[in-house]
């Protein structure tokens, strides 16, 4: 797959097939971690954290530990060159001679790109403002694979803010591409899909069904995958109207008792009240799932982009 | 009448629409190029009724691109020893450097001097550009 140089700044530097690959070979990676524990000895992953992610951070650590490697890097953006203004080709260039490879997360948009540009060694975007997180995007891929057997055919919701949700705007981009039955959008319309996307994706897409609707009870029937985002109070103009729709966007038990027997439930994480913890302990809620597999399908991210020589059908 | 002789060597740009000569003037040559130029407002045309002419002389290294962004019906004449050697077609550019800024405040192009925005025209229509940095569609003014 990888001989030559390879980052991933955007899911679309991966072809499908390529995305099918590494979700197989993460979910081959969880079933047997024991296999791959040495593959990357001698390799280091420099974590390269401008803006702090405690949670993707460690989730790329444990992937890069898991594997037999090592690591260096900053998760506080104070103690960087760049407050002193240096530039990021500069900062990669650098990195490119203490790191096999290298993961980045950063406030600007496009930051991961510009790196990449100048870069040796390959890059990974760790998410770019609320631009891209393509890592969040294998993670959730990994998980509808696990959990619906495939990545075809669904019909995918995304509930919450939509607006600004990055890993909402990887996704659909992504499964978009995965023939995807229908998307149902569900968000007030202060926080409904940037129409921009809308339009990119109908474009491209033009048999594209996408449907919006303003609470999930109208729709829950006929849902198989729930991507619910966290709705956060600060992105309303008034407390009233915050108030007013914070309640219709809270996934209780009682909102989900019409929907599939196998409907998933997923979440990026973290929550903070988005998801009732009743919900926790329904056989749909994967969303802790969902984070370990996030470690899995990193590893195998890592392990081809690094061009490490693994067999996969083991 | 005004004279302004020919040039021997050089662009000359045509029927532009009276005024668009002084927008072009200021996206095109202004500060960009340091050979001398002529802006002529007003000239009268069969049949445009009034028109804008611009020549450079002795240089054929404009980036012309960015008249297509104006005006597609600009006539571009480029000449060489006093005749007309080609003319060249005016398009909408399909790629543009510089000319536009990302109007992302989020956008890494607004922040690193090493950044080069590039930006890929996503509708001729209405003049809008994708940056190749955070994918947020500009639109060209
Ligand atoms: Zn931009």
């Amino acid at each position: 797959m990888m001989s030559e140089l390879r980052h991933l700044i955007e899911p679309g530097d991966l072809t499908n097939e390529e995305m099918v690959e590494l979700v197989d070979l993460g979910l081959e990676m969880y079933e047997n971690p024991k296999k791959y524990a040495k593959v990357c000895e001698g390799k280091i992953l420099a974590s390269l954290f401008y803006e702090p992610s405690t949670r993707t951070k460690f989730s790329f650590d444990s992937a890069m530990l898991r594997l037999g490697g090592s690591l260096i890097g900053f998760a506080d953006p104070n103690s960087t060159s760049d407050k002193k203004g240096e530039s990021l080709a500069d900062t990669i260039r650098v990195i490119s001679y203490y790191a096999d490879i290298a993961v980045m997360r950063h406030p600007k948009e496009g930051a991961p790109l510009l790196c990449a540009q100048y870069s040796e060694i390959p890059i990974i975007n760790g998410g770019d403002g609320g631009h891209q997180h393509p890592t969040q995007t294998l993670t959730d891929l990994i998980t509808i694979k696990k959990y619906k057997g495939t990545l075809e055919n669904h019909v995918v919701a995304f509930q919450g803010d939509l607006k600004y949700g990055r890993t909402v705007h990887s996704l659909i981009k992504t499964l978009a591409r995965f023939n995807t039955k229908k998307f149902i959008l569900i968000s007030p319309e202060e926080l409904r899909l940037p129409s921009s996307l809308k339009r990119q994706l109908l474009d491209k897409y033009p048999h594209l069904v996408i449907e919006e609707v303003l609470h999930l009870e109208e729709v829950v029937d006929q849902i198989d995958v729930l991507y619910c985002t966290r709705i956060q109070k600060e992105r309303f103009f008034n407390e009233e109207d915050y108030l007013k729709l914070k309640n219709s966007y809270i996934l209780t038990l009682k909102s989900i008792e019409n929907a599939k027997e196998d409907m998933i439930i997923m979440h990026p994480l973290p929550r903070v009240n988005e998801i009732t913890y009743e919900v926790d302990d329904d056989k749909r809620a994967v969303y802790f799932d969902q984070s370990k597999l996030g470690v899995y399908v990193r590893m195998a991210l890592i392990t081809k982009l690094l061009g490490v020589d693994i067999d996969v059908r083991g | 009448m005004l004279e302004v002789n020919g040039i021997a060597n050089g662009i000359v740009l045509d029927h532009m629409k009276a005024g668009l000569g002084l927008v072009v003037f200021n996206k095109l040559v202004d500060g960009k190029i340091d050979h001398p130029v002529v802006l002529l407002m007003n000239v009268s045309s069969q049949a445009m009724g009034k028109k804008d002419i611009i020549k450079i002389e002795n240089t054929f290294d404009v980036d012309l691109n960015i008249l297509g962004l104006i005006d597609e019906n600009i006539t571009v004449n480029i000449i060489k020893d006093g005749k007309l050697f080609e003319k060249q077609e005016v398009v909408i550019p399909k790629k543009l450097k510089g000319y536009i800024k990302c109007k992302n405040p989020r956008c890494i192009s607004h922040f690193d001097n090493y950044v080069e925005p590039e930006f890929t025209l996503y509708s001729k229509d209405s003049l809008e550009y994708l940056c190749s940095f955070c994918d947020e569609i500009t639109k060209y003014e």
